[in-house]
């Protein structure tokens, strides 16, 4: 089969806004899973979940199998399809309120079993889809509709929650990036485990903050880290606030464990 | 008249093992051709305080425990002071220093003197040794020989009372309605059982996790209940029977997941085994509250399977058919029981499970190009999975186009309402064929019981003992309008009988009409005796 014969489109029409980091993310997604299927994933065996808020728009923009679920609830309507069909290659998109602040128990849970999916987070660092409020991952002071005068809470570093929990596989993207991106996604969607990789997405409309990134993102090398405290000192050089500081991208750690529902299924 | 209805309470501190010395005895009565019933009393907490077993063993089918004891087994002398006054005029109280002096004078573990009590319980009703020999040797695999030598001991030491009649029946097992439902669910192609512990749903959980490989079930417990509900609408769509059990609190959290299947058209059933609320509540405790709840669940318009089985074969049946219903209309349903029926022991007719069976869903035809929510006549699309060869399948939580694309224009979002309307009077014809609504007691009488779930038992009793018609529907949601109608023909009383402090039921059947002529409500957190029925409507 050629990538012109997969006819990845649907009728449905883009609400994004135009602009939206989201169109990257599409793109390089389309990129992945255009090869994996070149290489001999039958495309009925790819099921992509959602939840809901921008990000998760995604799935009606591609002709694959999808789930869309609740508000914070794709990464166990996930889980139940993996327990349910453990063939099936499942990847997830969910944005920063719904992964770190409806559903954090979830992704916790999920990273702490190690069920083979991978977690796409569209981070924007706001509510976007309701007009903008502040997330667990905005920075301290961000202005929102329900904090006009700024938000009181620090944000937390996701990257940290995910290796304190071992998540089998642990990176960042950036949406401005597309190609190391694309990279990323197909790196996590052939790790066998859990796969988090979260995305800096500047929200053009409500926190745009393409040039804060643009000015302070790097990319790792492969094997510059070897240690764990190599791996906590990148994965806390930049702490979500607004400093100065690098924000480094890529694998920060990968590593195998047995699979949840392999284990689960074993007679 | 020979007796051939017994009532026995066996009690004890938390941890001392009165729970199974009742099992055991009603084991020794199932032996001899007798049908049990075990109400389970405990609190909530691990060692100490003050629990029982409260038993009946008759010649007929019963459902319920009586309030007066012919026997009174108290494993200390806490229980005997507890429940004295129950005691009837000719009962028999067996004290543990009975129990105690034989375990001593054998050696044995202080443990055992509920396996004393029980011997000396066979000898005083005339149980011979060699039943009482193979029920122990069941029943012990630790200590075995220890215990045969206490048994032994405290057997020929007491004294035989009188004779107790073998009956010449089938020796029927005793089941839990946790385990009859699984075992329900099982035959009708149960492939996932996912659940957070909540008493007294835990039982379901626990004995699924145990027979998983016989059963050939996947059982998974998740963070919370919120992960269950969604994790099981997600297994449903890849096309796997799941079901998920719970109690009130757990399903209020499961309320978010219950609307997104009905909305994406998933198959989904939920086990809700009530117990007494609001908030925490009593929660080893009985109670029918959680009615009005179960048949609003879910945001938006909804309409799901509310069924609830009275007794532990009711549950099996309807644990399996509700499984093929959700498949069938690919909507939430709820199997709605109470700690009386989860947790309590009955004598089990297998032979309904023969009435079970794996219904095919309607599937794909593979023509043309999938659409998962195909505008059918009858509102039901075909189903088709993820891995299914050619098969696109777009499950959605937004209303969606029939390829299951989002939509939110006027004209598409009425057209795949409709489609769900439709799909909802097919289930109400469904609710019209099957065995929705029994009938009880004297059929003729211008006088009836209403009444549902576990309270059948005790109603149906009372209905008997007072001559009077006794009618339980079994499905609440679709509700059988006309089969409860057809039922109550004739009728010109009506008193409703439920374990709840508002009396939910009235609003439902005044929904359709049906007025009620006097309510009678427990609310106490315990279950309702045959007894209090026919006291409280001796002059109705």
């Amino acid at each position: 089969m050629s990538d012109k014969n997969i006819k990845l489109e649907t009728s449905a029409q883009n609400t994004w806004c135009p602009g939206c980091g989201n169109f990257a993310i599409l793109a390089a997604l389309k990129g992945v899973v255009a090869e994996m299927i070149k290489k001999g994933t039958p495309k009925e065996e790819i099921v992509l979940v959602s939840g809901i808020g921008c990000s998760s728009k995604i799935i009606d923009y591609i002709n694959l199998n999808s789930f869309s679920s609740l508000h914070g609830r794709p990464v166990i309507s996930a889980q139940g399809i993996k327990m349910a069909n453990p063939k099936l290659k499942v990847i997830v998109f969910i944005g920063d309120g719904g992964c770190y602040n409806e559903g954090i128990a979830h992704l916790i849970h999920a990273a702490k079993r190690n069920t083979d999916l991978t977690v796409l987070v569209h981070n924007n660092r706001n509510f976007a889809l309701t007009t903008s409020q502040f997330t667990a991952t905005s920075p301290k002071g961000f202005k929102g509709k329900s904090t006009p005068q700024g938000s009181i809470e620090e944000s937390f570093n996701p990257l940290s929650l995910m290796f304190s929990l071992r998540a089998s596989f642990i990176a960042r993207g950036y949406s401005m990036k597309i190609n190391h991106l694309q990279d990323l996604i197909k790196k996590g969607a052939k790790h066998k485990g859990f796969s988090f990789i979260e995305i800096l997405q500047p929200c053009i409309t409500f926190f745009d903050t393409t040039d804060f990134y643009n000015q302070r993102v790097y990319e790792m090398k492969k094997g510059d880290l070897k240690s764990d405290q190599e791996i906590i000192k990148k994965i806390k050089e930049w702490d979500y606030e607004d400093n100065n500081s690098k924000i480094p991208l890529g694998i920060f750690y990968q590593r195998k464990r047995p699979v949840y529902e392999e284990e689960l299924l074993k007679k | 008249m020979i007796k051939k209805d017994f009532s026995i309470l066996i009690g004890g501190r938390a941890g001392e093992g009165s729970r199974k010395a009742g099992l055991i005895i009603a084991k020794l009565f199932a032996e001899l051709g007798y049908k049990i019933f075990i109400y389970d009393d405990y609190q909530s907490l691990i060692r100490g305080g003050h629990s029982f077993s409260h038993l009946r063993a008759s010649d007929k089918k019963v459902l319920s425990h009586r309030k007066k004891l012919d026997f009174l087994l108290g494993l200390n002398e806490e229980v005997i002071k507890k429940h004295q006054k129950k005691l009837d005029k000719k009962g028999i109280i067996i004290h543990d220093s009975m129990a105690k002096k034989a375990v001593e004078e054998v050696k044995g573990k202080p443990m055992m003197e509920n396996t004393a009590i029980i011997a000396i319980f066979a000898k005083n009703i005339g149980i011979e040794w060699k039943i009482l020999e193979k029920v122990l040797k069941q029943e012990f695999k630790k200590f075995q020989k220890l215990n045969l030598k206490v048994a032994q001991k405290a057997f020929d030491k007491a004294e035989i009372l009188f004779k107790i009649k073998r009956l010449n029946k089938k020796v029927f097992p005793l089941i839990t309605g946790n385990e009859a439902l699984a075992l329900g669910a099982v035959k009708a192609g149960l492939k996932l059982y996912l659940a957070y512990p909540m008493t007294p749903a835990t039982g379901i959980l626990h004995y699924l996790a145990k027979n998983k490989d016989k059963f050939k079930v996947v059982v998974s417990q998740l963070e919370n209940e919120v992960g269950i509900v969604n994790a099981a609408v997600g297994a449903a769509y890849a096309g796997t029977r799941t079901m998920v059990g719970t109690s009130g609190g757990g399903f209020a959290l499961m309320t978010e997941g219950f609307s997104l299947a009905a909305q994406s058209e998933n198959p989904l059933v939920i086990v809700e085994s009530q117990r007494m609320s609001p908030g925490s509540g009593v929660p080893t405790y009985q109670a029918q509250g959680d009615l009005s709840f179960v048949l609003s669940a879910g945001h938006g318009d909804i309409v799901s399977f509310v069924i609830a089985p009275g007794d532990a074969e009711e549950s099996c049946f309807w644990g399996g058919k509700i499984l093929n219903l959700a498949w069938k209309y690919q909507t939430p349903s709820i199997l709605l029981i109470d700690k009386e029926i989860s947790e309590s022991t009955f004598s089990f007719d297998k032979d309904i499970l023969k009435k079970i069976n794996c219904e095919r869903p309607l599937l794909w035809d593979k023509k043309g190009r999938y659409l998962r929510y195909q505008d059918t006549k009858n509102g039901i699309s075909p189903m088709a999975f993820p891995g299914d060869k050619n098969v696109i399948s777009k499950s959605n939580s937004y209303e969606h186009d029939e390829f299951g694309l989002t939509i939110e224009d006027e004209e598409n979002t009425e057209k795949m309402q409709n489609k769900r309307l439709r799909k909802f009077k097919e289930m109400e014809k469904e609710v019209d064929r099957l065995e929705s609504v029994k009938v009880y007691g004297n059929k003729k009488s211008k006088k009836a019981i209403i009444c549902w779930g576990s309270t059948k038992g005790p109603a149906k009793e009372a209905a008997e003992r007072l001559g009077f018609k006794m009618v339980q529907p079994i499905i609440l949601q679709p509700f059988p309008e006309k089969k409860v109608k057809q039922a109550l023909k004739g009728v010109k009383k009506i008193a409703l009988v439920e374990t709840n402090a508002l009396g939910q039921m009235e609003k439902l059947l005044n929904s359709y009409g049906i007025r009620i002529d006097k309510k009678v409500l427990k609310y106490d957190a315990r279950p309702f005796l045959p007894e209090e029925i026919e006291k409280k409507l001796s002059k109705f």
